[in-house]
């Protein structure tokens, strides 16, 4: 009985069903292992978690930079902004707006560095439902490839304050 | 046999187990603090489920903000501690025939515990600590709130402490011979997680509240998340460990059951303790400054050997609930013992659900979503908390109902009124949680966000929102929350009178749930280890989880590429 002391002698190899059990679920747990590092060689959804220390203003100053050299357009007083395909372009989270509205061009890869100037926040792809953590002091690239054409929002979904539900942003993509 | 003074110990009436009369102050005391946090938990918990409820919406965004950062504190910290020393006392007492270690111990944890508890309450219901349970740096909150959070993490520690020094005198003292029970291997192995658990707690916890004092500069906010979840994703795993040996206890206390090898189950034990600590990375998959190759190598517990354990639990616990029913005569086909299980035995049950729920919804959708890359679709989504109710509150909190429902007449030695209603809440309150975990879950999965108090995005400057289907989901979510929450009520109602009014049942055994009685003319003999149920069973969750498993991968090759 599980609460009383065991007969001597209980430690023994698993039998039986147990033993079966126990083989199958082991080789599952290597397939599922295995299954991550095959992802990163041959798969096209990874996250590297590739980042470089920054600070507030360095970012910034950095974005502010972004949006005066590459602006084509504006919507509701946000810069639209269109990277060189294949090259950077950034995307700042504060509170509690991602700036600015970025415009991609389908197939073409870029270098996105994301970074907060103030708290954690949540980047969040909608309608793809993509998500990447957002740190302050870290300028978090994702080299992204869009698939697909349209309006895309992007929305917080880390907790960053009491007006947290009106921070959104938008990617387009021709 | 013993280490009893002579008036610090009785004889249960029931189990004819020794039950040392200053643990049992002591379980009494943290069983009752525990539900108490448990309703203030719950009562945080409709009013959160009717605010995501879009039709419904009920709670300004300020106060949704707060409830929640109540709800997950007095949930995921207060209840289930306060619980879980009240098992850990339990098991070292009475299940090793042995008195406590130490008596003021005890009353500085408890008070330890129950001081930080009101400062954090406090702290969180006037309005000074707005940051929800994780407190992310730079979000700040009142130095109280840190100091409170210290103080329940201190009176734990010493709690178990005090678990480990009763250990040591049982031992010392020769109160029993050999091995411990499984019980008490399982307790031990959620005390030394605690222990793991707790000085992580302190490592993070004390320099955030020097900062917020305004003495230091503030932690590194990838320092913090990754410090932090070494307490917050660990205790959960105490909890599986706690959760589980409450597995073992139950089933033998309702239907008989032993484990055929003990010896597997306690290694299933040892590879929670050896591995389980890794699962901080769960919550850093896609965060910036942290290598591929860590992220994998830890999410995976080190190749899955946790996940390995759990599965084998998996196995046993419903193997030996088998055996010991079918050595009572319930041979009938391959699912014979299960029909006839004690179905209307609220501790049975409620154990019973708590395996199923934790097993095939929290362990395989965990899994899952802590696959490194596949954490891309669930990162903050309302697939985690989908997720983690299933195995928090579907498994450990169901689990510990069931356990309560032993606690009162054995402990408190009360009985409970209302005895149908009872058998019935472990059923309303398991269909409820379940409701909320797949609402979630789907909702998530069309990038519903986890803690947010507005997906319409009302007054954005630029619009998002989600599709009608996923409305219909977040329905779900709150349809099967307000179910939980029914249900939940009731176990506290029935809990709380049986207490404090129940017919008091000393001097004689307490009035039996449903019991298992042998088919007529059998022979129990002892049990085997022939359970083709239980194979049959695990295999349907072995396919239900490749089936989830590898879904998600074909999920994961429609979105954009990204590296």
């Amino acid at each position: 009985m599980s609460i009383h002391v065991p007969e001597k002698g209980w430690f023994k190899a698993p039998t039986g069903g147990e033993r079966v059990w126990i083989g199958l679920s082991l080789v599952w747990c290597l397939i599922m292992f295995m299954m991550m590092p095959y992802w990163h060689y041959r798969g096209k959804q990874n996250s590297t978690g590739e980042a470089y220390r920054t600070t507030p203003e360095a970012f910034t100053e950095r974005v502010t930079r972004f949006v005066e050299t590459l602006k084509v357009g504006e919507e509701a007083g946000i810069p639209i902004v269109e990277p060189a395909p294949g090259g950077d372009a950034y995307l700042m989270g504060r509170m509690w707006q991602w700036y600015p509205i970025l415009k991609l061009k389908k197939g073409q890869t870029y270098r996105i560095h994301v970074s907060s100037v103030d708290l954690q926040h949540g980047f969040s792809l909608l309608p793809v439902n993509m998500n990447f953590h957002v740190l302050p002091g870290l300028d978090h690239v994702l080299t992204m490839t869009p698939t697909m054409e349209g309006d895309y929002s992007i929305i917080c979904n880390e907790f960053c304050g009491i007006g947290h539900h009106f921070m959104t942003g938008k990617i387009i993509v021709e | 046999m013993g280490n009893f003074e002579s008036n610090a110990v009785r004889k249960c009436d029931t189990t004819g187990l020794p039950v040392c009369l200053t643990a049992q102050k002591f379980i009494r005391l943290h069983g009752v603090l525990a539900v108490v946090f448990l309703l203030v938990g719950a009562i945080a918990a409709i009013l959160l489920a009717l605010t995501r409820w879009p039709k419904i919406h009920l709670l300004p965004q300020d106060w949704y903000y707060r409830l929640l950062t109540a709800h997950g504190l007095n949930m995921l910290i207060f209840w289930i501690l306060f619980l879980e020393v009240a098992i850990l006392y339990f098991c070292c007492t009475t299940l090793l025939n042995s008195r406590l270690f130490s008596k003021g111990m005890a009353w500085v944890g408890f008070c330890l515990m129950l001081v930080g508890a009101l400062m954090v309450n406090y702290t969180v219901f006037t309005g000074t600590s707005d940051v929800l349970m994780t407190a992310y740096l730079p979000l700040k909150a009142h130095p109280a709130f840190y100091l409170g959070i210290i103080l329940v993490a201190v009176g734990t520690l010493i709690g178990v402490i005090n678990f480990f020094g009763t250990l040591y005198i049982a031992k010392r003292d020769k109160t029993y011979e050999g091995s411990v029970p499984l019980v008490v291997f399982g307790a031990t192995a959620a005390a030394i997680i605690a222990v793991v658990t707790l000085l992580h707690g302190a490592v993070v916890m004390i320099p955030t509240f020097t900062w917020s004092m305004g003495w230091t500069a503030q932690p590194d906010p990838a320092w913090y998340r990754l410090i932090w979840w070494g307490l917050g994703h660990m205790s959960q795993q105490v909890n599986v460990c706690a959760m589980v040996s409450v597995w073992y206890l139950i089933a033998t206390l309702t239907t008989g059951a032993r484990p055929h090898n003990e010896a597997v189950c306690r290694t299933a034990f040892v590879l929670y303790i050896l591995f389980i600590n890794l699962a901080s990375a769960h919550h850093l998959l896609v965060d910036p400054g942290v290598s591929a190759g860590w992220k994998i190598w830890n999410t995976s517990y080190a190749m899955y050997l946790a996940v390995l354990a759990s599965m084998m639990h998996g196995f046993t616990v419903p193997a030996s609930i088998e055996a010991a029913m079918r050595a009572k005569g319930y041979v009938k086909g391959l699912f014979g013992w299960l029909v006839h299980a004690p179905w209307k035995n609220p501790g049975f049950s409620a154990v019973f659900l708590s395996l199923v729920i934790f097993g095939f919804i929290g362990g395989i959708t965990g899994v899952t979503l802590g696959t490194q890359q596949i954490n891309i679709l669930a990162h903050n989504t309302l697939r985690i908390p989908g997720h983690f109710h299933a195995t928090v509150v579907g498994g450990t909190t169901l689990a510990f109902m069931g356990l309560i429902y032993y606690v009162v007449p054995l402990i408190f030695q009360r009985e409970y009124y209302a005895r149908g209603l009872a058998m019935i809440q472990p059923y309303i309150f398991a269909i409820g949680i379940t409701l909320m975990s797949f609402g979630m879950s789907f909702a998530g999965s069309a990038g519903v966000p986890r803690r947010h108090w507005d997906a319409e995005f009302t007054g954005a400057p630029l619009a998002a929102g989600f599709d009608a289907g996923t409305h219909l989901w977040l329905g779900v979510m709150g349809v099967g929350g307000t179910i939980a929450f029914i249900g939940l009520l009731i176990f506290i109602l029935l809990t709380v009178t049986a207490v404090f009014f129940g017919k008091s049942n000393k001097g004689r055994a307490m009035t039996p749930w449903a019991a298992v009685e042998p088919v007529a003319g059998t022979v129990v003999e002892e049990p085997t280890d022939k359970t083709p149920g239980t194979m049959v069973l695990v295999i349907i969750l072995l396919v239900s989880f490749a089936v989830y498993y590898f879904a998600n991968w074909k999920a994961l090759v429609d979105v954009w590429h990204v590296r």
